[in-house]
Protein backbone atom coordinates (compact mmCIF):
# COMPACT_ATOMS: atom_id res chain seq x y z
CA UNK A 1 0.00 0.00 0.00
CA UNK A 2 2.78 2.16 1.09
CA UNK A 3 4.23 1.48 -2.57
CA UNK A 4 1.06 2.38 -4.03
CA UNK A 5 1.03 5.66 -2.15
CA UNK A 6 4.52 6.83 -3.80
CA UNK A 7 3.28 5.98 -6.86
CA UNK A 8 0.24 8.45 -6.36
CA UNK A 9 2.54 11.44 -5.12
CA UNK A 10 5.23 10.36 -7.96
CA UNK A 11 2.49 11.26 -10.56
CA UNK A 12 0.58 13.97 -8.45
CA UNK A 13 4.03 15.57 -8.94
CA UNK A 14 4.47 14.46 -12.53
CA UNK A 15 1.47 16.52 -13.19
CA UNK A 16 2.06 19.16 -11.78
CA UNK A 17 5.47 19.67 -13.37
CA UNK A 18 3.45 19.12 -16.65
CA UNK A 19 1.60 22.20 -15.65
CA UNK A 20 4.44 24.64 -14.28
CA UNK A 21 6.81 23.49 -17.42
CA UNK A 22 4.23 24.68 -20.34
CA UNK A 23 3.51 27.80 -18.20
CA UNK A 24 7.14 28.32 -17.82
CA UNK A 25 7.62 27.33 -21.01
CA UNK A 26 5.49 30.45 -22.33
CA UNK A 27 7.67 33.26 -21.10
CA UNK A 28 11.12 34.05 -22.21
CA UNK A 29 12.74 34.41 -19.24
CA UNK A 30 11.89 30.92 -17.58
CA UNK A 31 11.38 28.69 -21.05
CA UNK A 32 14.74 26.58 -20.45
CA UNK A 33 13.87 25.95 -16.78
CA UNK A 34 10.45 24.87 -17.67
CA UNK A 35 11.46 22.37 -20.03
CA UNK A 36 13.49 20.94 -17.01
CA UNK A 37 11.14 21.05 -14.70
CA UNK A 38 8.78 18.89 -17.06
CA UNK A 39 11.77 16.75 -18.20
CA UNK A 40 12.54 15.95 -14.03
CA UNK A 41 8.66 15.42 -13.57
CA UNK A 42 8.65 12.93 -15.92
CA UNK A 43 11.54 11.05 -14.98
CA UNK A 44 10.17 10.75 -11.38
CA UNK A 45 6.91 9.40 -12.79
CA UNK A 46 8.55 7.12 -15.27
CA UNK A 47 11.08 5.53 -12.51
CA UNK A 48 7.97 5.58 -10.24
CA UNK A 49 6.28 3.24 -12.74
CA UNK A 50 8.74 1.10 -13.38
CA UNK A 51 9.49 0.21 -10.20
CA UNK A 52 6.12 0.80 -8.11
CA UNK A 53 3.18 0.32 -10.47
CA UNK A 54 0.85 -2.72 -9.60
CA UNK A 55 -2.09 -3.70 -11.81
CA UNK A 56 -5.75 -4.77 -10.23
CA UNK A 57 -4.66 -7.88 -8.92
CA UNK A 58 -1.67 -6.48 -7.21
CA UNK A 59 1.10 -8.10 -9.35
CA UNK A 60 4.15 -6.07 -10.30
CA UNK A 61 5.84 -5.47 -13.13
CA UNK A 62 8.24 -7.50 -14.38
CA UNK A 63 10.33 -7.66 -18.11
CA UNK A 64 12.55 -5.49 -16.65
CA UNK A 65 15.55 -6.36 -19.12
CA UNK A 66 13.03 -5.59 -22.14
CA UNK A 67 11.45 -2.28 -20.70
CA UNK A 68 15.49 -0.89 -19.98
CA UNK A 69 16.46 -2.15 -23.17
CA UNK A 70 13.50 -0.29 -24.83
CA UNK A 71 14.76 3.05 -22.59
CA UNK A 72 17.91 3.00 -23.53
CA UNK A 73 17.67 2.10 -27.11
CA UNK A 74 15.30 4.85 -27.37
CA UNK A 75 17.24 7.41 -24.68
CA UNK A 76 20.27 6.70 -27.18
CA UNK A 77 18.81 7.35 -30.15
CA UNK A 78 16.17 10.68 -29.21
CA UNK A 79 19.57 11.97 -27.67
CA UNK A 80 21.98 11.59 -30.90
CA UNK A 81 18.97 12.61 -33.00
CA UNK A 82 18.17 15.34 -31.37
CA UNK A 83 21.26 16.47 -30.66
CA UNK A 84 23.09 16.56 -34.41
CA UNK A 85 19.82 17.39 -35.64
CA UNK A 86 20.77 21.10 -37.42
CA UNK A 87 18.52 24.43 -36.23
CA UNK A 88 17.21 24.02 -40.37
CA UNK A 89 15.70 20.75 -39.49
CA UNK A 90 13.69 21.68 -35.94
CA UNK A 91 10.45 21.51 -37.04
CA UNK A 92 10.58 17.97 -38.99
CA UNK A 93 12.16 16.53 -36.21
CA UNK A 94 10.11 17.91 -33.53
CA UNK A 95 7.25 16.06 -35.84
CA UNK A 96 8.93 13.32 -36.27
CA UNK A 97 8.81 12.65 -32.26
CA UNK A 98 5.59 13.62 -32.31
CA UNK A 99 4.68 11.06 -35.14
CA UNK A 100 6.88 8.09 -32.41
CA UNK A 101 4.64 9.04 -29.92
CA UNK A 102 1.28 8.72 -31.93
CA UNK A 103 2.35 5.24 -33.13
CA UNK A 104 3.03 4.19 -29.49
CA UNK A 105 -0.45 4.99 -28.35
CA UNK A 106 -1.83 3.05 -31.74
CA UNK A 107 0.22 -0.15 -30.41
CA UNK A 108 -0.68 0.40 -26.61
CA UNK A 109 -4.42 0.27 -28.02
CA UNK A 110 -3.31 -2.97 -30.07
CA UNK A 111 -2.01 -5.10 -27.20
CA UNK A 112 -4.84 -4.31 -24.81
CA UNK A 113 -7.20 -4.38 -27.67
CA UNK A 114 -5.36 -8.16 -27.84
CA UNK A 115 -5.35 -8.43 -23.97
CA UNK A 116 -9.45 -7.58 -23.58
CA UNK A 117 -9.69 -10.65 -26.01
CA UNK A 118 -8.05 -12.93 -23.91
CA UNK A 119 -9.86 -11.81 -20.32
CA UNK A 120 -13.24 -13.50 -22.07
CA UNK A 121 -14.87 -16.39 -19.98
CA UNK A 122 -15.09 -19.56 -21.53
CA UNK A 123 -18.30 -20.72 -22.60
CA UNK A 124 -19.48 -17.37 -23.23
CA UNK A 125 -19.62 -18.76 -27.32
CA UNK A 126 -18.69 -16.16 -29.63
CA UNK A 127 -18.20 -13.31 -27.64
CA UNK A 128 -15.00 -11.40 -27.97
CA UNK A 129 -14.46 -10.13 -24.59
CA UNK A 130 -15.72 -10.07 -20.89
CA UNK A 131 -19.40 -7.95 -20.24
CA UNK A 132 -18.72 -4.38 -19.10
CA UNK A 133 -15.91 -3.63 -20.99
CA UNK A 134 -18.04 -1.75 -23.42
CA UNK A 135 -15.94 1.64 -22.11
CA UNK A 136 -12.44 -0.13 -22.78
CA UNK A 137 -12.99 -1.26 -26.03
CA UNK A 138 -14.52 2.46 -26.87
CA UNK A 139 -10.84 3.99 -25.19
CA UNK A 140 -8.97 1.37 -27.06
CA UNK A 141 -10.76 2.33 -30.46
CA UNK A 142 -10.27 6.10 -29.74
CA UNK A 143 -6.99 5.48 -28.94
CA UNK A 144 -5.80 3.39 -32.18
CA UNK A 145 -7.37 5.71 -34.59
CA UNK A 146 -5.75 8.93 -32.96
CA UNK A 147 -2.57 7.63 -32.28
CA UNK A 148 -2.51 6.43 -36.24
CA UNK A 149 -3.36 9.11 -37.69
CA UNK A 150 -1.04 10.93 -35.84
CA UNK A 151 1.64 8.46 -36.61
CA UNK A 152 1.07 8.73 -40.08
CA UNK A 153 0.45 12.40 -40.31
CA UNK A 154 3.61 12.76 -38.38
CA UNK A 155 5.36 10.83 -41.14
CA UNK A 156 4.28 12.72 -44.04
CA UNK A 157 4.76 16.06 -42.91
CA UNK A 158 8.18 15.17 -41.43
CA UNK A 159 8.91 13.87 -45.23
CA UNK A 160 7.78 17.30 -46.84
CA UNK A 161 9.68 19.40 -44.85
CA UNK A 162 12.62 17.64 -45.44
CA UNK A 163 11.53 17.52 -49.11
CA UNK A 164 11.09 14.17 -49.54
CA UNK A 165 7.38 13.88 -50.17
CA UNK A 166 6.05 16.32 -52.45
CA UNK A 167 2.97 18.05 -52.08
CA UNK A 168 0.38 15.42 -53.56
CA UNK A 169 -3.29 16.05 -54.10
CA UNK A 170 -5.74 14.57 -57.18
CA UNK A 171 -9.40 15.35 -58.00
CA UNK A 172 -11.66 14.78 -55.32
CA UNK A 173 -9.48 14.04 -52.86
CA UNK A 174 -11.71 16.00 -50.05
CA UNK A 175 -14.96 13.90 -50.86
CA UNK A 176 -12.29 10.95 -50.57
CA UNK A 177 -11.15 11.74 -47.35
CA UNK A 178 -14.34 12.39 -45.86
CA UNK A 179 -15.13 9.06 -46.98
CA UNK A 180 -12.53 7.60 -45.53
CA UNK A 181 -13.11 9.10 -42.19
CA UNK A 182 -16.47 8.37 -42.72
CA UNK A 183 -15.38 4.72 -42.97
CA UNK A 184 -13.36 4.74 -40.15
CA UNK A 185 -15.95 5.61 -38.07
CA UNK A 186 -18.34 3.69 -39.01
CA UNK A 187 -15.97 0.54 -38.85
CA UNK A 188 -15.55 1.65 -34.89
CA UNK A 189 -19.35 1.59 -34.49
CA UNK A 190 -19.49 -1.31 -35.53
CA UNK A 191 -16.66 -2.97 -33.94
CA UNK A 192 -18.21 -1.07 -30.29
CA UNK A 193 -21.43 -2.88 -30.60
CA UNK A 194 -20.93 -6.43 -32.52
CA UNK A 195 -17.88 -7.72 -31.84
CA UNK A 196 -17.59 -11.46 -31.50
CA UNK A 197 -14.16 -13.28 -31.41
CA UNK A 198 -14.82 -13.76 -35.36
CA UNK A 199 -14.84 -10.37 -36.64
CA UNK A 200 -11.85 -8.92 -34.56
CA UNK A 201 -9.51 -9.16 -36.90
CA UNK A 202 -11.32 -5.62 -38.65
CA UNK A 203 -9.13 -3.98 -35.64
CA UNK A 204 -6.28 -4.30 -38.26
CA UNK A 205 -8.05 -2.97 -40.73
CA UNK A 206 -9.40 -0.07 -38.67
CA UNK A 207 -5.19 0.42 -37.89
CA UNK A 208 -4.33 0.46 -42.03
CA UNK A 209 -7.40 2.94 -42.51
CA UNK A 210 -6.81 5.30 -40.04
CA UNK A 211 -2.91 5.41 -41.02
CA UNK A 212 -4.25 5.57 -44.58
CA UNK A 213 -6.26 8.73 -42.98
CA UNK A 214 -2.98 10.43 -41.73
CA UNK A 215 -1.57 10.21 -44.99
CA UNK A 216 -4.04 11.40 -46.95
CA UNK A 217 -4.91 14.43 -44.33
CA UNK A 218 -1.79 15.77 -44.72
CA UNK A 219 -0.49 14.87 -48.47
CA UNK A 220 -2.69 17.52 -50.21
CA UNK A 221 -1.95 20.93 -47.44
CA UNK A 222 1.17 23.03 -48.93
CA UNK A 223 4.02 23.01 -47.26
CA UNK A 224 4.45 26.35 -45.98
CA UNK A 225 1.40 25.03 -43.52
CA UNK A 226 3.34 22.34 -42.39
CA UNK A 227 3.69 24.05 -38.91
CA UNK A 228 0.13 24.62 -38.59
CA UNK A 229 -0.54 20.45 -39.05
CA UNK A 230 2.37 19.58 -36.87
CA UNK A 231 0.85 21.47 -34.03
CA UNK A 232 -2.38 19.91 -34.69
CA UNK A 233 -1.28 16.46 -34.72
CA UNK A 234 0.84 17.50 -31.65
CA UNK A 235 -2.83 18.37 -29.89
CA UNK A 236 -3.70 14.69 -31.63
CA UNK A 237 -1.33 12.78 -29.89
CA UNK A 238 -1.89 14.24 -26.95
CA UNK A 239 -5.44 13.34 -26.95
CA UNK A 240 -3.90 9.76 -28.03
CA UNK A 241 -2.03 9.90 -24.38
CA UNK A 242 -4.99 10.87 -22.42
CA UNK A 243 -6.99 7.87 -23.82
CA UNK A 244 -3.80 5.88 -22.16
CA UNK A 245 -4.82 7.27 -19.21
CA UNK A 246 -8.39 6.43 -19.25
CA UNK A 247 -7.39 2.98 -19.72
CA UNK A 248 -5.13 2.58 -16.87
CA UNK A 249 -7.08 5.00 -14.78
CA UNK A 250 -3.93 6.68 -15.03
CA UNK A 251 -4.07 10.11 -13.64
CA UNK A 252 -0.81 11.51 -15.24
CA UNK A 253 -0.93 10.49 -18.68
CA UNK A 254 -4.17 12.08 -18.33
CA UNK A 255 -3.17 15.65 -17.43
CA UNK A 256 -0.51 15.74 -19.61
CA UNK A 257 -2.24 14.75 -22.43
CA UNK A 258 -5.44 16.23 -22.22
CA UNK A 259 -2.77 19.17 -21.10
CA UNK A 260 -1.15 18.91 -24.53
CA UNK A 261 -4.20 18.10 -26.19
CA UNK A 262 -5.59 21.88 -25.27
CA UNK A 263 -3.05 23.98 -25.66
CA UNK A 264 -1.63 22.43 -28.71
CA UNK A 265 -5.20 23.24 -30.33
CA UNK A 266 -5.16 26.89 -29.17
CA UNK A 267 -1.59 26.61 -30.53
CA UNK A 268 -2.50 25.98 -33.80
CA UNK A 269 -5.78 28.43 -33.53
CA UNK A 270 -2.60 31.20 -32.94
CA UNK A 271 -0.34 29.86 -35.61
CA UNK A 272 -3.30 30.19 -38.34
CA UNK A 273 -4.16 33.73 -36.73
CA UNK A 274 -0.65 34.88 -37.47
CA UNK A 275 -1.20 34.24 -40.89
CA UNK A 276 -5.17 35.84 -40.96
CA UNK A 277 -6.61 32.00 -41.88
CA UNK A 278 -9.02 30.27 -40.42
CA UNK A 279 -7.91 25.86 -39.56
CA UNK A 280 -10.45 25.14 -41.49
CA UNK A 281 -8.92 26.64 -44.80
CA UNK A 282 -5.88 25.41 -44.10
CA UNK A 283 -7.07 22.01 -43.59
CA UNK A 284 -9.36 22.17 -46.53
CA UNK A 285 -6.21 22.58 -48.29
CA UNK A 286 -7.92 25.21 -50.85
CA UNK A 287 -4.53 27.19 -50.70
CA UNK A 288 -3.02 23.74 -53.06
CA UNK A 289 -5.93 24.25 -55.53
CA UNK A 290 -6.20 28.19 -55.67
CA UNK A 291 -2.90 29.13 -55.55
CA UNK A 292 -2.74 27.63 -59.68
CA UNK A 293 -5.73 30.09 -60.43
CA UNK A 294 -3.38 32.51 -58.73
CA UNK A 295 -0.31 31.98 -60.10
CA UNK A 296 -1.54 32.21 -63.66
CA UNK A 297 -3.46 35.42 -63.39
CA UNK A 298 -0.14 36.39 -62.37
CA UNK A 299 2.36 38.45 -64.27
CA UNK A 300 5.12 37.40 -65.85
CA UNK A 301 6.77 41.14 -65.86
CA UNK A 302 10.66 42.14 -66.32
CA UNK A 303 12.66 42.47 -63.42
CA UNK A 304 16.28 43.70 -63.09
CA UNK A 305 19.14 42.13 -61.47
CA UNK A 306 21.99 43.66 -59.50
CA UNK A 307 25.41 43.17 -58.99
CA UNK A 308 27.34 42.08 -56.14
CA UNK A 309 29.55 45.01 -55.89
CA UNK A 310 26.64 47.34 -56.67
CA UNK A 311 24.55 45.89 -53.48
CA UNK A 312 27.92 45.74 -51.84
CA UNK A 313 28.09 50.14 -52.51
CA UNK A 314 24.02 50.45 -51.37
CA UNK A 315 24.86 48.83 -48.39
CA UNK A 316 27.67 50.15 -46.96
CA UNK A 317 26.58 53.90 -47.50
CA UNK A 318 23.24 53.63 -45.93
CA UNK A 319 22.04 54.74 -43.35
CA UNK A 320 19.46 51.94 -41.53
CA UNK A 321 19.54 48.68 -42.93
CA UNK A 322 16.78 46.10 -42.73
CA UNK A 323 17.13 42.23 -43.15
CA UNK A 324 14.12 40.28 -43.58
CA UNK A 325 15.29 36.71 -43.62
CA UNK A 326 12.99 33.59 -44.52
CA UNK A 327 13.19 29.55 -45.17
CA UNK A 328 16.08 30.43 -48.06
CA UNK A 329 18.19 31.72 -45.20
CA UNK A 330 17.63 28.37 -43.16
CA UNK A 331 18.14 26.18 -45.94
CA UNK A 332 21.59 27.53 -46.92
CA UNK A 333 22.22 27.83 -43.29
CA UNK A 334 23.24 30.92 -43.56
CA UNK A 335 22.59 32.50 -40.53
CA UNK A 336 25.92 32.69 -39.21
CA UNK A 337 27.47 34.52 -42.78
CA UNK A 338 24.15 36.69 -42.49
CA UNK A 339 25.54 37.74 -38.45
CA UNK A 340 29.01 38.48 -39.70
CA UNK A 341 27.53 40.95 -42.88
CA UNK A 342 26.07 42.69 -40.12
CA UNK A 343 28.77 42.90 -37.81
CA UNK A 344 30.97 44.21 -40.78
CA UNK A 345 28.08 47.01 -42.17
CA UNK A 346 27.75 47.86 -38.30
CA UNK A 347 31.45 48.67 -38.25
CA UNK A 348 31.03 51.00 -40.99
CA UNK A 349 28.22 53.12 -38.97
CA UNK A 350 25.33 51.44 -40.82
CA UNK A 351 22.25 50.66 -38.44
CA UNK A 352 21.20 47.24 -39.28
CA UNK A 353 18.16 45.48 -37.95
CA UNK A 354 15.93 41.96 -38.93
CA UNK A 355 12.50 41.65 -39.26
CA UNK A 356 10.93 39.04 -38.78
CA UNK A 357 7.19 38.28 -39.73
CA UNK A 358 5.88 35.33 -37.56
CA UNK A 359 5.44 32.28 -39.39
CA UNK A 360 9.12 32.86 -41.71
CA UNK A 361 10.81 29.84 -41.91
CA UNK A 362 8.83 26.67 -41.32
CA UNK A 363 7.48 27.40 -38.00
CA UNK A 364 6.79 30.55 -36.20
CA UNK A 365 9.66 31.39 -34.68
CA UNK A 366 11.67 29.52 -36.67
CA UNK A 367 14.10 32.42 -37.89
CA UNK A 368 14.59 33.90 -33.82
CA UNK A 369 16.10 30.03 -33.32
CA UNK A 370 18.51 30.19 -36.33
CA UNK A 371 19.65 33.73 -35.86
CA UNK A 372 20.14 32.96 -32.09
CA UNK A 373 22.24 30.35 -32.58
CA UNK A 374 24.71 32.60 -34.90
CA UNK A 375 24.68 34.73 -31.90
CA UNK A 376 22.57 37.33 -33.43
CA UNK A 377 21.46 40.19 -30.43
CA UNK A 378 17.23 39.82 -29.31
CA UNK A 379 17.07 43.66 -29.17
CA UNK A 380 17.95 43.33 -33.49
CA UNK A 381 15.17 41.03 -34.11
CA UNK A 382 12.03 43.54 -34.65
CA UNK A 383 8.60 42.02 -34.95
CA UNK A 384 6.47 42.44 -37.73
CA UNK A 385 4.34 45.68 -36.55
CA UNK A 386 7.44 47.60 -35.33
CA UNK A 387 9.26 47.09 -38.26
CA UNK A 388 6.78 47.97 -40.81
CA UNK A 389 6.59 51.14 -38.56
CA UNK A 390 10.49 51.86 -39.55
CA UNK A 391 10.64 50.59 -43.73
CA UNK A 392 9.57 53.71 -44.45
CA UNK A 393 13.13 55.33 -43.12
CA UNK A 394 14.62 52.30 -44.49
CA UNK A 395 17.75 52.96 -47.20
CA UNK A 396 18.19 49.28 -47.85
CA UNK A 397 15.82 46.01 -47.77
CA UNK A 398 18.02 42.56 -48.19
CA UNK A 399 15.21 40.16 -48.65
CA UNK A 400 16.87 36.94 -47.67
CA UNK A 401 14.87 33.92 -49.08
CA UNK A 402 11.37 34.88 -47.93
CA UNK A 403 9.10 35.00 -50.60
CA UNK A 404 5.38 35.25 -49.48
CA UNK A 405 5.70 37.51 -46.40
CA UNK A 406 6.97 40.12 -48.76
CA UNK A 407 3.88 39.50 -51.06
CA UNK A 408 2.43 42.44 -52.13
CA UNK A 409 -0.67 40.49 -53.16
CA UNK A 410 -1.63 40.08 -49.87
CA UNK A 411 -2.89 43.51 -49.60
CA UNK A 412 -3.97 43.96 -52.95
CA UNK A 413 -4.69 40.65 -54.57
CA UNK A 414 -8.37 39.26 -52.98
CA UNK A 415 -7.83 36.65 -55.82
CA UNK A 416 -4.42 35.88 -53.95
CA UNK A 417 -4.67 32.55 -51.84
CA UNK A 418 -2.71 34.67 -49.10
CA UNK A 419 -4.90 37.42 -49.21
CA UNK A 420 -5.68 39.26 -45.86
CA UNK A 421 -2.18 37.54 -44.49
CA UNK A 422 -0.47 40.02 -42.82
CA UNK A 423 3.04 41.22 -44.80
CA UNK A 424 6.44 43.34 -43.63
CA UNK A 425 5.76 46.26 -46.10
CA UNK A 426 9.34 46.51 -47.54
CA UNK A 427 8.34 48.11 -50.34
CA UNK A 428 8.00 51.13 -48.11
CA UNK A 429 11.74 51.38 -48.36
CA UNK A 430 14.09 53.19 -50.80
CA UNK A 431 15.86 50.04 -52.08
CA UNK A 432 14.66 46.45 -51.79
CA UNK A 433 17.31 43.52 -53.12
CA UNK A 434 16.11 40.23 -53.31
CA UNK A 435 18.25 37.24 -52.34
CA UNK A 436 16.82 34.30 -53.99
CA UNK A 437 18.18 31.27 -55.91
CA UNK A 438 15.94 31.16 -59.04
CA UNK A 439 12.46 33.39 -60.14
CA UNK A 440 10.84 30.20 -58.96
CA UNK A 441 7.56 31.07 -57.20
CA UNK A 442 7.73 30.72 -53.25
CA UNK A 443 6.09 27.88 -50.78
CA UNK A 444 2.97 28.75 -51.49
CA UNK A 445 3.43 28.70 -55.09
CA UNK A 446 2.06 32.32 -56.10
CA UNK A 447 4.26 34.96 -58.02
CA UNK A 448 5.34 38.15 -56.13
CA UNK A 449 4.74 41.39 -57.69
CA UNK A 450 7.25 42.83 -55.60
CA UNK A 451 9.99 40.79 -57.49
CA UNK A 452 8.55 43.24 -60.83
CA UNK A 453 8.84 47.01 -58.86
CA UNK A 454 10.96 49.14 -60.26
CA UNK A 455 12.64 49.67 -56.52
CA UNK A 456 13.44 46.05 -56.53
CA UNK A 457 16.47 44.15 -58.09
CA UNK A 458 17.09 40.63 -57.72
CA UNK A 459 20.22 39.47 -56.38
CA UNK A 460 20.56 35.34 -57.55
CA UNK A 461 22.02 32.67 -55.79
CA UNK A 462 22.35 30.61 -52.49
CA UNK A 463 22.23 32.87 -50.11
CA UNK A 464 25.26 31.36 -48.00
CA UNK A 465 27.80 32.44 -50.79
CA UNK A 466 25.82 35.59 -51.97
CA UNK A 467 26.58 36.62 -48.29
CA UNK A 468 30.22 35.37 -48.29
CA UNK A 469 31.15 37.20 -51.69
CA UNK A 470 29.00 40.18 -50.50
CA UNK A 471 31.23 40.58 -46.94
CA UNK A 472 34.42 39.91 -48.85
CA UNK A 473 33.30 42.77 -51.34
CA UNK A 474 32.17 45.61 -48.43
CA UNK A 475 35.62 44.48 -46.75
CA UNK A 476 37.76 45.53 -50.31
CA UNK A 477 35.57 48.61 -50.32
CA UNK B 1 -28.32 5.67 -21.43
CA UNK B 2 -27.56 4.16 -18.01
CA UNK B 3 -24.46 2.43 -19.73
CA UNK B 4 -23.18 5.54 -20.04
CA UNK B 5 -24.23 7.34 -16.93
CA UNK B 6 -22.84 4.52 -14.90
CA UNK B 7 -19.38 5.18 -17.10
CA UNK B 8 -19.74 9.04 -15.92
CA UNK B 9 -20.45 8.36 -12.63
CA UNK B 10 -17.48 5.74 -12.40
CA UNK B 11 -14.65 8.05 -13.99
CA UNK B 12 -16.21 11.21 -12.70
CA UNK B 13 -12.77 12.52 -10.78
CA UNK B 14 -11.03 11.35 -14.52
CA UNK B 15 -13.79 13.32 -15.91
CA UNK B 16 -13.04 16.19 -13.84
CA UNK B 17 -9.50 16.42 -14.70
CA UNK B 18 -10.52 16.56 -18.63
CA UNK B 19 -12.67 19.42 -17.95
CA UNK B 20 -10.03 21.30 -15.73
CA UNK B 21 -6.93 20.41 -17.98
CA UNK B 22 -8.83 21.90 -21.04
CA UNK B 23 -9.05 24.69 -19.03
CA UNK B 24 -5.71 25.29 -17.43
CA UNK B 25 -3.98 23.80 -20.85
CA UNK B 26 -5.88 27.29 -22.45
CA UNK B 27 -5.26 29.70 -19.96
CA UNK B 28 -1.34 28.71 -19.90
CA UNK B 29 0.02 29.32 -22.87
CA UNK B 30 -2.61 32.16 -23.81
CA UNK B 31 -0.09 35.03 -23.63
CA UNK B 32 2.68 33.52 -25.31
CA UNK B 33 4.74 35.92 -27.56
CA UNK B 34 5.19 34.47 -31.02
CA UNK B 35 9.10 33.61 -30.66
CA UNK B 36 8.55 31.04 -28.45
CA UNK B 37 6.08 29.35 -31.08
CA UNK B 38 8.31 26.82 -31.71
CA UNK B 39 10.07 25.96 -28.34
CA UNK B 40 6.62 25.88 -27.09
CA UNK B 41 5.58 23.56 -29.63
CA UNK B 42 8.41 20.91 -29.05
CA UNK B 43 7.98 21.27 -25.48
CA UNK B 44 4.51 20.00 -25.57
CA UNK B 45 5.10 17.36 -27.92
CA UNK B 46 7.91 15.94 -25.08
CA UNK B 47 5.10 16.26 -22.29
CA UNK B 48 2.61 14.22 -24.16
CA UNK B 49 5.56 11.48 -24.14
CA UNK B 50 3.63 10.79 -21.59
CA UNK B 51 2.22 8.11 -23.33
CA UNK B 52 5.55 6.07 -21.70
CA UNK B 53 3.83 5.32 -19.02
CA UNK B 54 1.23 2.93 -20.78
CA UNK B 55 3.89 1.50 -22.90
CA UNK B 56 5.94 0.30 -20.37
CA UNK B 57 2.69 -0.72 -17.99
CA UNK B 58 2.01 -3.15 -21.13
CA UNK B 59 5.47 -4.45 -21.24
CA UNK B 60 5.88 -5.44 -17.63
CA UNK B 61 2.60 -6.85 -18.20
CA UNK B 62 3.52 -9.03 -21.00
CA UNK B 63 3.74 -12.41 -20.12
CA UNK B 64 6.46 -14.33 -21.56
CA UNK B 65 4.71 -16.67 -23.92
CA UNK B 66 2.63 -13.51 -25.48
CA UNK B 67 4.88 -12.87 -27.64
CA UNK B 68 2.89 -9.86 -29.62
CA UNK B 69 2.72 -7.83 -26.16
CA UNK B 70 6.37 -8.17 -26.04
CA UNK B 71 7.17 -7.34 -29.70
CA UNK B 72 4.75 -4.56 -29.70
CA UNK B 73 5.43 -3.45 -26.06
CA UNK B 74 9.37 -3.41 -26.23
CA UNK B 75 8.41 -1.06 -29.71
CA UNK B 76 6.12 1.06 -27.98
CA UNK B 77 8.97 1.77 -25.31
CA UNK B 78 11.37 2.73 -27.61
CA UNK B 79 8.96 5.13 -29.76
CA UNK B 80 8.00 6.75 -26.06
CA UNK B 81 11.24 7.33 -24.88
CA UNK B 82 12.09 8.44 -28.68
CA UNK B 83 9.26 11.11 -28.20
CA UNK B 84 10.62 11.80 -24.06
CA UNK B 85 14.39 11.94 -24.59
CA UNK B 86 14.64 13.70 -27.66
CA UNK B 87 11.40 16.16 -27.35
CA UNK B 88 12.94 16.99 -23.96
CA UNK B 89 16.40 17.18 -25.85
CA UNK B 90 15.66 19.54 -28.66
CA UNK B 91 13.36 22.13 -26.68
CA UNK B 92 16.42 22.38 -24.71
CA UNK B 93 18.51 22.51 -27.80
CA UNK B 94 16.45 25.86 -28.62
CA UNK B 95 16.06 27.33 -25.55
CA UNK B 96 19.72 27.06 -24.45
CA UNK B 97 19.99 29.83 -27.76
CA UNK B 98 17.78 32.02 -26.37
CA UNK B 99 19.85 32.18 -23.40
CA UNK B 100 22.86 32.65 -24.88
CA UNK B 101 22.14 35.23 -26.58
CA UNK B 102 21.09 37.28 -23.73
CA UNK B 103 23.79 36.97 -21.42
CA UNK B 104 25.56 39.03 -24.67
Amino acid sequence: MMEFNILTLCYLVGSITFILGLKMLSNPATARKGNLIAAGGMTIAIIGTIFLYKDGTGAKLHNYVWIFGGIFIGGVIGTLAAKKVKMTAMPEMVSMFNGMGGACAALISIVEFKHLGMEVVPGTGNAYMPEGSESTLLIILLGLIIGSVSFAGSMIAWGKLNGKVKDFSFKGQHIFNIGLLLGILALAVYLFTSITASNAFLIYVLFAMALMYGVFFVFPIGGADMPVVISLLNSFTGVAAACGGFLYDNKVMLTGGILVGAAGTLLTILMCKAMNRSLSNVLIGSFGASAKGGASAGMHGSYKEISLSDTAVLMSYAHKVFIVPGYGLAVAQAQHVCHELEKILESKGVELKYAIHPVAGRMPGHMNVLLAEADVPYEKLLEMEHANDEFGSTDVVLVLGANDVVNPAAKSDPASPIYGMPILDVELAKHVIVNKRSMKPGYAGIENQLFFQPKTSMLFGDAKKVLQDLVAEIKNL
Amino acid sequence: MDGVLNWITHNQPMIYIVILMIFVGIEVIGHVPSVLHTPLMSGANAIHGVVIIGAIIVMGKAESDNYLALVLGFLAVILGTLNVVGGFVVTDRMLEMFKKKKKN
